[in-house]
């Protein structure tokens, strides 16, 4: 299998489900700092392996954490 | 009764007396309307992460309320005519945290990583002249 691909990488999993998984929190700002890129926007699950349902809460969170200025909207 | 979560920012050049006395003020509120505070937090000056009414910082405060939704309104409303908050959020919450907010533990853990540092490399000794 690694012989015929190269480039096989393992398929990261979630880091929000499983067991001793991490909650999001609105006030978390240094775990919601790690799901947005370097000019504020929220990164899609496709590149962090977030399952869908833990980035719909993972967005909410992160909204929440721009409207009391805890993180930017854009970064100039 | 609904559990929240308020969050209010006041402005920088508030003292910390009279951010306290705000909080007092809504806890007399949600208390005079049949709630409870259930724990209040002060999270410090903090930056802002942009520029709220020409403010770049602010005082943070987070108050976990146990409350009929009229109280909430009524400090809500309260909020929105005090000029020295910025900004304020409320978040109906399924159960209130207990203990310190994972903000106040990242504060205490930076301080305390901070704390033992400078001595903990003991002294260093006469350097020789080469």
């Amino acid at each position: 299998m690694a012989a015929r691909r190269p480039f096989f990488r393992r398929r990261k999993t979630c880091p929000f489900s499983g067991d001793n998984a991490q909650t999001i929190d609105y006030k978390d700002v240094k775990l919601l700092q790690k799901y947005v890129s370097e000019r504020g926007k929220i990164v899609p699950s496709r590149i962090t392996a977030v399952s869908a349902k833990k980035q719909r809460e993972l967005a909410k969170a992160i909204k929440r954490a721009r409207n009391i200025a805890l993180l930017p909207f854009i970064v100039q | 009764m609904a559990l929240y979560e308020h969050v209010f920012i006041a402005r920088q050049d508030v003292s910390n007396a009279q951010v306290e006395s705000i909080t007092a003020d809504f806890s007399k509120i949600i208390e005079e309307n049949g709630g409870k505070i259930a724990k209040n937090e002060y999270w410090g000056l903090k930056t802002l992460a942009y520029r709220i009414k020409k403010n770049r910082k602010g005082h943070y405060v987070l108050l976990n309320v146990d409350a009929p939704h009229a109280a909430v309104a009524e400090m809500e409303r309260q909020a929105r005519l005090n000029e020295d908050i910025l900004r304020f959020m409320t978040v109906r919450v399924e159960e209130l945290e207990e203990g310190p907010s994972i903000v106040l533990r990242a504060k205490a853990d930076k301080e305390n990583r901070r704390g033992p540092r400078p001595d903990s490399r003991g002294p260093r000794g006469d350097r020789k002249e080469a």
